[in-house]
Parts: C-alpha cells; sequence; structure tokens
C-alpha cells in the first residue's frame, strides 16, 4: 500500500534570463505515497506553484527545469518526450487550478470538455463516453447531471464549476491529482463541499492528491504529510498531527503565530518582520536568516542541513547536531511583545452611524425601450449600528451584498430607501456639496491593493489627494502631513517619491490606510482589506487598525468572510444572507453561540486548525439563491436543515435573544 | 516677407506642444517607461529615422514667404510678388524651375513625345528632342549611365563620409555619458549593446543619407522620376506632397481629440442621460457616409471660395483654407471611433476603487476626470493616434483622387495619381507619376505603422508582458 508514486529529487527550475535567473523552485526534494494526500505550504511567491507546473512539465515559456528528477511510478517525467508527456498529464497526473471561472472554455458545453478529455486518453466514442461524462457528474456530486451536461459553465455557480473542473480531472482516472488552491476562491460553505467531496473521492479511488495552499485550516482538514515552503525551498516535512501539535521550522511556528483569533483579541499578532528575500540573489546562508526570531550565528553563512525531528525532517540549524556550541546571532530579530494589551479607552456606547432599512435595489432592464422588469435587491433593508471606536463585522458569503451596504452607507450607490444616520446628519438626505463636505468623516479601504490606487500617481500624491480640498493646505504642509501618516503607518519617508507599483501588496494596503487617514475620519469602512494578503502580512494590518483604533478612536465596519479576522478584531458581529441580515449580536456570543441555522453552518464550514475528524458540520446543499429572485418566506429556508412550514410562507421577525443578540429566525419565535 | 498660413499655425503649434509633453514625460517614470521600451526597438527606431526626413521636409514646407522682388531698383517700397514660396521651394529652386515642355521619362535626356522639328536644311523631321535641363550637360546619350554611376558613386562617399563623422559624434557623447572611453563607446554601438537601439537608428539613418544625397545630386542633373504633362518635375511634386500628407494625418488629429476625449469620458464617467446623449449623438453621425459628408462639406466650401476670390491674396492662401477644412471635416467624422474607446475605458474605469476612494474623500467630478480618468486613457489616446496617422494620409489619396480632396493646385499624391489616371491607358505607359506617389506613401505608410505597432506595444498594459 505504501508505495511511492511519486518521487521528487532535487527538482530545481528557473524563471527569467539567464544571466539574472529567478529562482522559484530551488532543489526540492519529497515523495508522495500511493492514496496519501500531501500537502504544500507557503505564502504567495515562495514557488509552491511553479513546483506543480515543474512536474507537469507546464512551465511557462520563460521557465525551465535545471536539474532534478521526477520519478512518477517507474519513469523519470523529465526525460520524457513531448509526446510521451501529453499522455501522462491528465491520464497519469491532472490537475485542477484556483480559478473555476477560466479553467472552462465558455463558449464549450460542459459535456464536451468532458468528452473532451474522455476522447484523448480513451477511445470512449458516442453513448459510452457519454454515459461516462454523467456518471462523472454524478461522483462529482453535482445534481441533475443529465441536464448539467448540457450547460454553459456561466449557468453553474462557482462551486459548480469547481466540481465540474475536478470531474474533468478525475476522467481518466489519475493515479495523482495535484489541486493548486482548489478552494481559495470559493465561499467557506461551498469550500466545505469541495474538501469533502476531494477527500471522499480520494477515499474511492485510491489516488494521491498534491494540495497546494496557503491555507493551514484546509491542509488540517485533508492532508496526511505537511511540507512548508519558503523562498523556493522545502523547509520543513512531517505527518500532520505533528506538524500541527509541534511545528518545528521557526517560520512554520511564525506562521501558526500570525494567525488571528478569538483567544488572541487583546494582544498584537505576531508578525514575521521584514521581506521574503529576492530569489534573484544568491544565499550563502539560510533563506529565513533575516527574518527569523531564533537565529544563530551560524545561520547567516552556512546553508542549513536536513535533520530529523519528530518523525519528519526540518531545513534549520536549531536542529541539527553541531548547534550546541554556536551561540545566538546578534543579528536575531525580536518578536514583538505580545503582552500589549489593547485597552478599551472607549465606552460611549451612543451610536456614530446608525443605518436602518437600507435597502439598494438594481433594475433590471429588458427590451427595446429599457423597461424595467424587476430589481436586483442587493440590500433589503438592513439595518446596524456602530457606536464611537467600535468595529461592525459585516459577515456573509460574496454575493450577499455585504460589499453594496459599504457603498451604500458611504453614499457611493445612492440608496433605494432606508436612513443613513451619521452623528446625527441623515446622509441620504443632504445635497451633494454638503455631503461633499461631509465625506471626510467617513472612508473606504477596498480588497485589491492594486486597483485602490491610481497607478500614474506618487504616492505622495495619492494620500494628500483628500489634503487638497482645505483651503488652509499649501504643497509645503501638505508635504509634512503626507510624512506624518507614512510614519503612522509604518512606511518610510521616501515612500512619497515613488510609484505604487513599486510596493507589495501589504505595503500598498497600508498607503490605502494613510490615504483614509488623512481627512481624519471617524468611520472607516474596511472592505475585506486583508483576504488578498498572506497570513503574516495580514497580521500586520490588522494589527495597525487595532492600533490606530485605540489610539484615535475610529469606528470600523469590517465587511469581510473571514470568522478568524472576525473573531480578532470584531465588537459586534452581522450576518448577512441574501440582501438581508440574520443574525446581530456580540461578537463572543455569535461566535460561541450561533442562534440562526446559517449561521451555524458558516461557523461549522471553517476549517479550523485544532480540530479535525468527526466535528459538527452542516453541511449545506445548493448555493445561493438569485437576489433578483428571493426565495418566498425565509431566504434561507431552501437549504436550511431546520426549516419549519411558517418558514415556507412567511419572513421571520426579529427576535431578541439576549442584550443585543437578535435573530430573524421562526426557530425563536415559536419558542417565545 | 513671412506669409503665415492656417496649416503652418497649426502645424507648428503641434510641434510645440508635441515637445512640451516630451519634456513633461521625462519627468514621469510611468510615461517615459513605455517610450524607453519603443526605443528599444530596432524597427520602430528605424522607422522613426525614415519618420524625420519627411518630417523636417514637410516643415522646412511650412515656412512660406512672399519673396521680395528685386527687379524694381527704383520704387521706395519694397514689393513682394504674389507668389508664396516655402523654404523648401527656396532650397530646392533648381527643381522647382527646371521644367520641360512635356512629359519625359525618369533620367531620360530626350523628351517623351515625338515634335516635328525643322532642321537648318528646312528638312522637317519627327525626332525626340532633347531636354532642356535633363541631361543637357551631356554631349550624347552613349555618355549617360556612366555619368549616373559616376554622380551615384560620389554622392554615396559623401553621404558615407558624413554618416561616419555622425556615427563618432554619437559615439562621443554616448560614451562620455556612460563615461566610457569612445573606442569602447563605438564598439557596444555597433554591436548593439546599448539601452536606445543607436546600432538601428545608424544604419537607417545610414540608407536614407546615401539615398537623399544621391537623389539630390541626380536631381540637379536629371529628372530623376521623370516630368508630368506641362514638364514639371514628378520628384519636386512628390517631395510637396510630403506636408499636405502631414498635414492631414496630424492636424486632423488635432481637430478630432477635444470631441473625442471630452465626450467619450463625460458619457463613460457621467453615465445616464448624457451617456444616453452622446451616444445617439455619435452613432447618429457614425451612420452617415463619411464620404457624402466630405463631399458635401468640401463642395459648399468650394462655392464660397468661387464667391470670394477677392478675399484671398494668393491662390496657395485659398488652396491652404481649402486643405484646413479638408482636416476639419476628416476630423469631425473620425472621431467617434476614438470616443467610443474612451467612453468603454471610462466605464470601467469610474467602478475601479480608486475612483471610488477619491469620491469618498469628497474630489469632484472635474478633478477626478483630470487627474484620475484622464492619465490612465492617455494610452488609447496615443495609441488612436498613431495608428490613425497612415490611414488619414491614404484617406486623402483617395479623396483628392475622387475630386473632392485637396485643392488642385496643392501638391499631394492624391493629385499626383488622379493626374496620372489616364495616362495609364496610353501606349507606351507614363508609369512614373503613379509609381513616385506611390513610393512616397507607400514608405511613409510603412513607417507610420511600424513605429505605431511599437508604440502600441508598449503603451498597451494587456500586451505589456512583465518579465
Amino acid at each position: 500500500m505504501n508505495s511511492k508514486i511519486l518521487q521528487v529529487e532535487g527538482l530545481t527550475s528557473f524563471l527569467g534570463s539567464r544571466e539574472y535567473p529567478i529562482r522559484a523552485v530551488d532543489g526540492i526534494t519529497f515523495d508522495i505515497n500511493q492514496g496519501e494526500t500531501f500537502a504544500l505550504v507557503g505564502e504567495s511567491g515562495c514557488g509552491k506553484s511553479m513546483t506543480a507546473l515543474s512536474l507537469m512539465r507546464l512551465l511557462p515559456t520563460s521557465g525551465r527545469i535545471i536539474a532534478g528528477s521526477v520519478r512518477f511510478g517507474d519513469r523519470d517525467l523529465l526525460r520524457l518526450s513531448e509526446t510521451q508527456m501529453r499522455s501522462i498529464r491528465g491520464a497519469g497526473i491532472s490537475m485542477i487550478f484556483q480559478e473555476p471561472m477560466t479553467s472552462l472554455n465558455p463558449v464549450l458545453s460542459v459535456g464536451r470538455q468532458i468528452l473532451e478529455s474522455l476522447a484523448i486518453h480513451q477511445t470512449l466514442r458516442g453513448k459510452a463516453a457519454w454515459d461516462k461524462a454523467v456518471d462523472l457528474l454524478r461522483a462529482v456530486g453535482i445534481p441533475r447531471p443529465e441536464q448539467v451536461i448540457d450547460n454553459y459553465p456561466h449557468q453553474l455557480s462557482g462551486g459548480m464549476k469547481q466540481r465540474v473542473v475536478i470531474a474533468i480531472a478525475l476522467a481518466n482516472e489519475p493515479k495523482l491529482l495535484i489541486a493548486d488552491e482548489p478552494t481559495t476562491a470559493l465561499d467557506v460553505t461551498i469550500q466545505a463541499q469541495v474538501l469533502d467531496l476531494i477527500l471522499e473521492l480520494q477515499k474511492k479511488r485510491g489516488m494521491a492528491v498534491m494540495l497546494i495552499t496557503h491555507d493551514l485550516g484546509v491542509v488540517n482538514e485533508l492532508a496526511d504529510k505537511v511540507a512548508v515552503m519558503y523562498a523556493g525551498q522545502i523547509v520543513e516535512e512531517n505527518g500532520r498531527e505533528t506538524f500541527f501539535a509541534d511545528p518545528a521550522h521557526p517560520y512554520s511556528q511564525k506562521l501558526f503565530d500570525s494567525l488571528p483569533g478569538l483567544n488572541k483579541r487583546n494582544e498584537e499578532l505576531d508578525v514575521i518582520h521584514g521581506f521574503v528575500p529576492s530569489l534573484q540573489s544568491t544565499f550563502d546562508g539560510c533563506r529565513f536568516f533575516s527574518r527569523c526570531h531564533r537565529a544563530l550565528t551560524l545561520c547567516e553563512k552556512k546553508v542549513p542541513v536536513w535533520s530529523h525531528h519528530n518523525d519528519g525532517r526540518v531545513f534549520c540549524h536549531l536542529y541539527s547536531t553541531e548547534q550546541k556550541d554556536t551561540g545566538l546571532s546578534k543579528h536575531q530579530v525580536h518578536g514583538s511583545n505580545n503582552e500589549k494589551l489593547y485597552a478599551d479607552n472607549y465606552n460611549d456606547r451612543s451610536a456614530l452611524l446608525s443605518v436602518d432599512g437600507l435597502k439598494i435595489h438594481f433594475p433590471i432592464k429588458s427590451g427595446l425601450l429599457r423597461r424595467t422588469v424587476g430589481y436586483v435587491r442587493a440590500v433589503d433593508g438592513v439595518t446596524i449600528e456602530i457606536p464611537k471606536a467600535k468595529t461592525l463585522a459585516l459577515v456573509g458569503e460574496s454575493g450577499c451584498g455585504k460589499t453594496t451596504v459599504g457603498k451604500g452607507i458611504l453614499q457611493l450607490i445612492k440608496p433605494t430607501s432606508g436612513k443613513v444616520m451619521f452623528e446625527g446628519m441623515e446622509l441620504t438626505r443632504i445635497n451633494s456639496f454638503r455631503l461633499r463636505e461631509k465625506r471626510s468623516d467617513f472612508q473606504i479601504i477596498f480588497q485589491d491593493p492594486y486597483s485602490s490606487m491610481n497607478p500614474r500617481m506618487l504616492v505622495g500624491d495619492i494620500i494628500a489627494e483628500g489634503l487638497r480640498r482645505y483651503s488652509d493646505s499649501n504643497a509645503t504642509s501638505r508635504r509634512r502631513r503626507v510624512r506624518e501618516l507614512l510614519e503612522k503607518v509604518g512606511l518610510p519617508a521616501d515612500s512619497m517619491e515613488r510609484y505604487p507599483h513599486e510596493f507589495s501588496g501589504g505595503q500598498r494596503q497600508r498607503i490605502s490606510i494613510a490615504r483614509a487617514l488623512a481627512v481624519d475620519p471617524k468611520l472607516i469602512v474596511c472592505d475585506e482589506p486583508t483576504s488578498a494578503l498572506d497570513v503574516s502580512v495580514q497580521a500586520q494590518i490588522l494589527n495597525l487598525l487595532k492600533d490606530l483604533q485605540s489610539h484615535m478612536g475610529i469606528s470600523y465596519l469590517f465587511i469581510t468572510h473571514d470568522i478568524s479576522v472576525v473573531a480578532y478584531l470584531a465588537h459586534e458581529v452581522a450576518v448577512m444572507y441574501l440582501g438581508r441580515i440574520v443574525e446581530y449580536g456580540p461578537v463572543d456570543q455569535i461566535l460561541s453561540q450561533p442562534k440562526h441555522p446559517y449561521t451555524q453552518a458558516l461557523l461549522s464550514a471553517v476549517p479550523q486548525l485544532d480540530v479535525r475528524g468527526p466535528r459538527l458540520f452542516i453541511r449545506l446543499t445548493g448555493d445561493m439563491p438569485s437576489p433578483s429572485d428571493p426565495p418566498s418566506g425565509c431566504f434561507f429556508h431552501p437549504r436550511c436543515s431546520q426549516a419549519l412550514d411558517t418558514c415556507r410562507s412567511q419572513y421571520p421577525p426579529v427576535t431578541r435573544l439576549s442584550d443585543g443578540h437578535l435573530t430573524n429566525c421562526h426557530l425563536y419565535t415559536a419558542e417565545s | 516677407m513671412l506669409v503665415l498660413f492656417w496649416t503652418d499655425i497649426l502645424l507648428f503649434s503641434l510641434v510645440v506642444l508635441v515637445v512640451g509633453f516630451a519634456i513633461y514625460a521625462s519627468r514621469k517614470e510611468h510615461l517615459r517607461a513605455p517610450w524607453r521600451e519603443v526605443s528599444r526597438s530596432g524597427v520602430a527606431m528605424s522607422a522613426l529615422v525614415v519618420l524625420s526626413l519627411y518630417l523636417v521636409i514637410g516643415l522646412l514646407d511650412s515656412v512660406h514667404f512672399r519673396p521680395q522682388l528685386a527687379d524694381r531698383e527704383d520704387a521706395d517700397d519694397v514689393r513682394y510678388s504674389t507668389e508664396v514660396l516655402s523654404a523648401f521651394d527656396w532650397l530646392f529652386a533648381d527643381l522647382r524651375k527646371r521644367s520641360e515642355k512635356t512629359y519625359s521619362a525618369p533620367f531620360a535626356i530626350h523628351l517623351y513625345n515625338k515634335e516635328v522639328v525643322e532642321s537648318e536644311l528646312g528638312e522637317r523631321r519627327q525626332v525626340y528632342p532633347r531636354l532642356k535641363f535633363g541631361g543637357a550637360h551631356l554631349p550624347n546619350a552613349q555618355k549617360k549611365t556612366i555619368d549616373i554611376a559616376l554622380t551615384s558613386v560620389v554622392a554615396g562617399l559623401k553621404a558615407l563620409a558624413l554618416w561616419a563623422l555622425i556615427v563618432l559624434a554619437i559615439a562621443r557623447l554616448w560614451a562620455y555619458r556612460e563615461s566610457v572611453g569612445t573606442r569602447q563607446g563605438l564598439q557596444k554601438i555597433l554591436l548593439g549593446h546599448t539601452v536606445v537601439s543607436w546600432r538601428a537608428i545608424l544604419f537607417s539613418l545610414f540608407f536614407v543619407l546615401l539615398i537623399t544625397w544621391v537623389a539630390i545630386d541626380l536631381s540637379q542633373k536629371y529628372h530623376v522620376l521623370g516630368t508630368d504633362k506641362v514638364g514639371e518635375d514628378v520628384f519636386y511634386q512628390a517631395l510637396k506632397s510630403i506636408r499636405t500628407g502631414l498635414v492631414i494625418g496630424t492636424l486632423t488629429t488635432l481637430v478630432m481629440l477635444p470631441f473625442a476625449i471630452l465626450f467619450g469620458i463625460m458619457a463613460g464617467y457621467f453615465g445616464g442621460w448624457v451617456d444616453d446623449f452622446i451616444q445617439y449623438f455619435y452613432t447618429t453621425l457614425n451612420s452617415i457616409p463619411s464620404v457624402l459628408l466630405i463631399a458635401a462639406a468640401i463642395l459648399m466650401l468650394q462655392v464660397y471660395l468661387d464667391n470670394h476670390a477677392t478675399e484671398f491674396s494668393s491662390v496657395s492662401e485659398r488652396a491652404d483654407l481649402r486643405l484646413l477644412f479638408l482636416c476639419l471635416i476628416l476630423g469631425v467624422t473620425s472621431w467617434t471611433g476614438l470616443c467610443r474607446y474612451l467612453r468603454g475605458e471610462s466605464l470601467k474605469l469610474r467602478e475601479i476603487d480608486f475612483i471610488q476612494s477619491a469620491t469618498a474623500l469628497g474630489v469632484g467630478h472635474f478633478s477626478i476626470i483630470v487627474r484620475h480618468i484622464l492619465p490612465n486613457v492617455m494610452h488609447i489616446v496615443l495609441i488612436t493616434v498613431v495608428l490613425d496617422f497612415s490611414g488619414l494620409v491614404l484617406a486623402e489619396a483617395v479623396l483628392s483622387y475622387v475630386q473632392i480632396g485637396v485643392d488642385p493646385t496643392t501638391n499631394s499624391w492624391g493629385n499626383m495619381i488622379n493626374s496620372a489616371r489616364l495616362e495609364m491607358a496610353r501606349d507606351p505607359i507614363v508609369w512614373w507619376s503613379l509609381a513616385a506617389a506611390f513610393i512616397f506613401m507607400f514608405t511613409l505608410v510603412l513607417a507610420a505603422n511600424l513605429f505605431s505597432d511599437a508604440v502600441r506595444d508598449a503603451f498597451d498594459p494587456r500586451l505589456r508582458t512583465r518579465s
């Protein structure tokens, strides 16, 4: 059973020019056994996707494999001709990618795309192939496969598309499935379904899975063996249980420490200082040396060797036998002291912002005369309140309208109806001139650090943009203010003379925060500000946000789908489903005792680090309905396992469960 | 006396604008980077050398003056000729003045038609008479080939010498800037190890110098491209046509840009009824066949010119007004394409995060358009302008051919083709007018297209590869 299906040895792949190559994958070695799930974990840019592409020999044109061997069964893949390699791809090893939207050809029906992969490696044609395709769709849990097979990709939801992608990958019964971030683009409830499916298929077919991900939670759900990658190398490899119980490499330890969570609420998150070194440079010592909190003098000059530790292996001097006689490096990076407590200085409970019955409907126009035939009810009656210096987290899956709520509050989208009271001022009623005056009080930070800044402006000008409006501002005073702001968000002052593209994602997010802070806002709407960032960078941004709140008393409306961030940052939580809030209350109550079935399902779907196996997982069937045509009664009833008869006909009223904990669910109205 | 035509003023203001933009761009990294990319491309740089030659000729031909009449010494007031000349005419006075009687083939020393000549003996014979200027220095036709070859070789050597001097000067300057020795600089340039593709520039410069020098030297003695029906030198006509082509290709753009940018961005950014209005407007305009619109406008102008002939001091001034008007009407009919692109791009940009956050900061609509949208659509404007140029040059030729283009007295490739049209049917065929127009137009359009390809590759973010 424990036969090795894939043996990779010293695999090295370079990208870019020959003079200054980027050492994307630098001598990595690992084995994958039959029927096992091998997880390759690492942050963006560490070379994990390049490893997978090297195995498949699908590197981009600027890439090339320099050295190493990849033994698949009894063949060395790197020695095969391109034609022989084609017979391996799809049939022996197949791959699924992160983005289900772009993995399928939009002009071919789902059936045609499955048949295509069947026709290449098997000589199945006609009815037999068709039946096989239907079987495959059924195997990946697609309801009514006979109908779906004629659908085009755009008719399917994201989760369904990823299932189709998996079906295509499985069509030729590969021995190894490479899954490159298979659930990153999906919502948690859908992610849980897809992870379940992969586990189940793996058990049934006994195939090996190579899982590439940045999410330690997903690793814990699926993997048997874990390898951590850093700067093009594997730095630690171990069985899942040992790895999660006792990560050995300082980098792995830091990765765990920088994860936010409920238990870390009052501390600063641990961060990894500095940056991943450029892979164009050559290294004399350990690549993690400059960022390591346990570095030895030895680490700078000498490349580590593999040492055995806890049944696994680790690429670190700390565990080698010769380390005893060397002292700690002076160069050691000091970890931040985690004792820093965020005192709750603000006890004023009066609302800074109160939103009452906010509705934002987008008309659907059709026909020659562009008549309105219906509405997309993106936001359908949202009532929330944010006190000063508090954080309200708005949680929900994509498409539930949470971003629209944020934009509606800021009047970037004109609300259809409802009230937005900001410091006693009704924002939906005041004229555009007064609104522009008032705008500096509420700001927004976006998810994508790349599109949130004009690429053709200097960082200094970007930050100063909001300052220009003040009549007393001149060029020198603005520059002084920009310098202050850069310091506040932890960027060097010379950043203002540079362009946004010269900064990394995390640094750009700091610039966005500086731009928002420039006008002294009282409220900042944070629209998933960390979901495009790596965990270690996310920790830095979360620390910054929390620090600003405790010092400047800024309130946040934090829009996110990430429950661990909510647990760390939020004071109150509002859970949104299909344009309406279904549960609302203090963060500890919602997270520990969720009442609404949707909240329960959402929380149970989040992959956990500490528990595994038969935990209570409420499986949601189907997808979120369209907000243009919501179901009758409670919007959640078609997917709810506890639905009552009344749920089908009546939308549940608000039920007050305890002080400040509200929910819209018939289960609780019936009780009272 | 200096004469300023409308097209001259506009052409020179365009040059000032371009120079101003170049200075502005050299300070902004995001603008400098794509141009650096363009300067790396050998093809683009060769095309640029060719384009510069055209540009120099076109600009020389745009400095107009009326020469002083020298023959009246007694008069107190200085009097000027009614004929308007350009700096180019003055430089190439020989070419302009040396008219033959009628057609003659390239490098011919005899006319193309037989004429009845009465000899001293009173005998009337049909012969091909000798040309007045073409090859007039030759005693007989046998020496022609040797003379041409010799002149070419001498001219070629002169061109080579000048080129060598230029190469040395550039190598010296480059070496000075990079602080290396001249010898090393020369080596690097010739091996193509420089950022700017100097090697391509210098080699194309060599060919340009060679061809111009040989052509100029030969044109002193021969009609290198023959003469037309009234005996005018075709080479001169073709050179004069360059200005017309450049004016049409650039001024039309200048006319259309404000419309396209203003309407396009407004439609995309504001949306709603503004968008509806602008869309209906340009869809309507677009559905009128542009040739009809141009024909109607030009014919109306012609009527006006004929009725108000006294208001113009010279024929050239009238012709110039017609040229300007042609630019205007071509501009009016051709802005919709760019407008559509800009509308689409602004529509996309309006929803992008940085515009939203500017709105959230309370920045006004005008500032958002100027500071955020305009710089981010500029690459589209630039690409369209450069790509449109060659299309417009060709459009001029077509319009002149159907006689709704420039004034018949204006030299243009279209007019040359039009006048050569009838001669295509005669036997033996008169091919050189057509060929000359073709060669000149082809070179310009090819160079412009190659250059614009490189510009598009450098500026289009979708084609830009991250390495």
